[in-house]
């Protein structure tokens, strides 16, 4: 075997990715995990290593503080470990693409596990491209590895988890918080208590989740409940916020920063480039690989696992990553099938276990309906500048699916190849045409999945000349 | 199950099939398009749109030089300028020794009489193209050569269609062939459509097509793939190629860089899907950043490739079938069909209304791939 094959090739090193080649090496599987992070702990615990040497990681949490085991681990288990490297494009079998310190190379293995995670679900409003607003997302990025805290008071607006940790993250580390927008509609909070399962011990996460809240009430900053519309206005950057709420209220404020989140949705370009079956989550909101108990797609030996199966959090993904590996070690030999059942057996306790508070979560934080239907005037495509009222106005002209609507449009061609429309392109078709949005299907998925420039691409022939 | 009449069904909805419909409405027949998935799906959405008479084979001058003076005027066709610019194509040699090739080409044409090609030393060569590395020695050009935009062009075929009342019936593919006195019979799933005449304008599908009418036709493919970049100021205007190398390079009007060549990935028919190559598509990216040593830095945005029909000799057929009265082909285009789009819709419209065309199509005559079929 030579030093471009492994038998399993992680993409991504976050929960999943490590958990699964810390399995797999335990299997005596050979493994290779790309990521595009300079250091392993993915989003959740983004620049673990160095921030856990640090008094900042008390700030960060107990949630945060835990990922400096994994990253320990994940660091002895004896996998080829390379950071900074891009994927760009998988074919069948496996070969994979990727760009490492500008140079582009090929890599094989006989089975992958696509551990990429989730994205924050693209909201487009008026506004939302001014220099200024952000998601809430990247700010806690730049809090987690600059330890940067915005110089101004900043607004946050959206709903789910994520505002109410990153508002507690930054007023302990000093940063000040001009005002909430809660754009949770109301009666969410009745609905979703149905979906709270009984007896279970999960008490001490809501628990967390409501002395963050009460944490923020503390802290005296304006919260604005109900926010329907949102619009961000300035002459080339933010200068104010206006906003709406459902009973009607409007209000209007001065802004410098806005940070705006409303969710997360799973990474689902690299399987569907792989054409692997997606399938529509009604209570996400969005395209899930179709996935067997081992995390199998519908293309063999490519498994998912992490939030890219499905957003389950950190708790979930470490347990996916493991019985996706397990799997794989059975594939390739070096586990029985009976010995591969009985070890992932606790692992699905503890999946089914983390993914018991999701539905509740799920209707809880449910994107307003508003999300998925901006205003004519709206940017919906920002690399090529497509409206929402273009969209409309396409989606009526005989019944165009996502495809057609992007030849037509240019939206999603652009170097984001539609991570930030593709939803609320399908949204828009699906309201135009009077049909479910699940019907709408997404784009078709070009490579590269990762901007890769044409000196690296070339450099791939210089390197490779008879491939 | 209720038939609907036309009088004539072109079959497939690329621009070829939307360009014979337009004419053919225009000469007051009622038509219909029908196509298996959505206009342009295939090769006509994914081609790089080059306007080009630049090289070509010397049987398709005639017809390319008359579809060039169409392009020219493509607004008064499709009531749209589809993008295009006549900005020159150009023909690189970067060595001396390529010159000559290029050099005897122009000679060939000119003693036909033709003038457009035209070869250029080094130092118009960088007027024309200042972003081209100095390393270049010359070219041949086709000044009043350009480039359109794909999309853009297949939307205004399209529209032009509606305005003329073109049945545009898509996600509909023709799954068997039956005779009906004088019409032919086209059973599409649930639909139905009858009409005296066909036209197969079916891409690289269009031998299995033929099949069903009788007509075996010997047809190859392909899947040219393609290189988009993200957005960059103003580099170059015409479109470069190289001899001795599979490049074609341009700037589209939004700035993207559009890099093809004819480098093939993978087809397949059945699955109706291609994919890219990239061993084979770094080859493309190293020839233009050799080309374009300031291109080196600049990111891919997307690939992709679209399937066509390839014949033998890399000619198209266009013509009537000799066996199956009422059929007429135009297809096998072999990756340079997107120039010849205006003129082909009227041969075929001469083809159908008139039952022969002026215009010089005896090379591209359906019967010399049907009589290699036999003889293999």
């Amino acid at each position: 075997m030579n030093a471009n094959e492994t038998d399993l090739l992680i993409v991504g090193a976050g929960p999943a990715g490590m958990a699964a080649a810390v399995t797999a090496r335990s299997q005596g599987l050979s493994v290779r995990v790309l990521d595009d992070q300079p250091a392993p702990g993915g989003q959740i615990w983004r620049a673990i290593e160095t921030v856990a040497e640090t008094p900042r990681i008390a700030r960060l949490g107990e949630a945060y503080r835990a990922g400096a085991d994994r990253a320990a681990a994940f660091r002895a288990c004896g996998a080829l470990y390379e950071p900074e490297s891009q994927l760009w494009q998988i074919e069948p079998g496996f070969r994979a693409f990727l760009t490492q310190q500008g140079r582009a190379r090929s890599v094989t293995a006989r089975a992958v596990i696509l551990a990429t995670g989730a994205q924050e679900r693209p909201a487009p409003f008026p506004g939302w491209t001014l220099p200024g607003v952000l998601t809430v997302g990247a700010a806690q990025i730049l809090l987690k590895t600059a330890d940067s805290v915005p110089t101004s008071p900043v607004w946050i607006a959206g709903c789910g988890p994520l505002p109410l940790l990153y508002m507690t993250q930054l007023l302990a580390a000093g940063g000040q918080i001009a005002g909430f927008l809660d754009t949770t509609p109301r009666g969410r909070l009745g609905a979703a208590l149905r979906h709270l399962p009984q007896g279970l011990g999960l008490l001490a996460d809501l628990a967390k989740g409501l002395s963050w809240s009460l944490a923020l009430r503390r802290a005296g900053f304006p919260i604005i409940r109900h926010v329907a519309e949102l619009r961000a206005e300035g002459e080339g950057r933010l200068e104010s916020l206006h906003y709406r709420a459902e009973d009607g209220r409007e209000g209007e404020v001065a802004a410098e920063v806005l940070l705006v989140h409303e969710g997360v949705v799973p990474n689902i370009h690299a399987p569907l480039a792989l054409g692997c079956a997606v399938s529509w989550h009604a209570g996400q909101h969005c395209y899930v690989p179709d996935l067997d108990s081992w995390g199998e797609t519908s293309q063999p030996n490519v498994f998912v696992a992490g939030d890219g199966a499905g957003v389950g959090g950190a708790e979930a993904a470490e347990p996916r990553g493991r019985i996706a590996a397990l799997r794989v070690a059975a594939r390739l030999g070096t586990l029985g099938e009976g010995a591969a059942e009985s070890a992932a057996r606790p692992e699905r306790g503890r999946l089914s276990r983390a993914l018991a508070l999701r539905p509740f979560l799920d209707a809880l934080y449910a994107p307003r309906p508003q999300v998925f239907a901006p205003a004519d005037e709206t940017l919906v495509c920002r690399c090529e500048e497509v409206t929402a009222g273009e969209l409309r106005a396409r989606a009526v002209q005989g019944r165009p699916g996502p495809n057609q609507i992007k030849a037509f449009t240019r939206a999603g061609m652009g170097p984001c190849q539609g991570r930030q429309c593709g939803y609320t392109m399908a949204h828009i078709i699906a309201t135009a045409q009077n049909r479910p949005v699940e019907e709408v299907g997404f784009y078709r998925i070009r490579p590269p999945l990762k901007p890769v420039t044409l000196g690296e691409l070339a450099s791939l022939d210089e390197r490779e000349p008879a491939a | 199950m209720s038939t609907e009449a036309f009088d004539v069904a072109v079959v497939g909805g690329g621009l070829h099939g939307l360009s014979a419909a337009l004419h053919l409405a225009r000469a007051g027949r009622r038509v219909a398009v029908i196509e298996r998935r959505w206009t342009g799906r295939h090769a006509s959405g994914a081609t790089a749109a080059g306007v080009r008479t630049l090289g070509r084979d010397i049987a398709e001058i005639p017809i390319s030089l008359e579809a060039m003076e169409m392009w020219h005027r493509i607004t008064t066709i499709v009531g749209d300028p589809c993008g295009f610019h006549a900005h020159g194509q150009l023909r690189v040699a970067e060595i001396a020794e390529h010159m000559p090739a290029l050099l005897q080409r122009e000679a060939k044409i000119r003693a036909l009489g033709y003038t457009h090609e035209e070869i250029i030393d080094a130092a118009e060569l960088r007027r024309l193209v200042p972003a081209l590395s100095p390393h270049c020695v010359g070219a041949l050009v086709a000044r009043r050569d350009g480039a359109a935009d794909p999309h853009r062009t297949i939307l205004a075929y399209r529209r032009a269609c509606e305005a003329e009342n073109v049945a545009i019936v898509e996600n509909c593919g023709v799954e068997s062939v039956d005779r009906q006195g004088d019409d032919w019979l086209l059973v599409c799933g649930q639909r139905r459509f009858r009409a005296p005449v066909v036209v197969n304008a079916a891409g690289a599908w269009a031998a299995r097509l033929a099949a069903l009418f009788g007509d075996e036709i010997a047809l190859g493919v392909r899947a040219s793939m393609m290189i988009v970049t993200e957005r960059l100021a103003p580099l170059l205007a015409p479109v470069v190629s190289v001899v001795g190398r599979a490049l074609s390079f341009k700037q589209s009007d939004q700035g993207t860089l559009v890099i093809g060549g004819g480098l093939q990935g993978a087809a397949d028919l059945d699955r109706e899907r291609s994919s890219v190559n990239f061993a084979e598509l770094a080859k493309g990216a190293r020839a233009a950043s050799e080309l374009f040593p300031a291109v080196r830095g600049v990111r891919i945005a997307r690939c992709w490739t679209g399937i066509e029909a390839q014949t033998h000799d890399h000619l198209p057929v266009i013509g009537a079938s000799p066996n199956a009265p009422g059929l007429v082909h135009a297809f096998g285009f072999s990756g340079h069909g997107f120039q010849l789009v205006p003129v082909v819709g009227a041969i075929l419209t001469d083809l159908v209304v008139e039952g022969t065309t002026r215009r010089e199509i005896a090379a591209f005559a359906p019967r010399r791939l049907m009589q290699e079929r036999v003889a293999a």
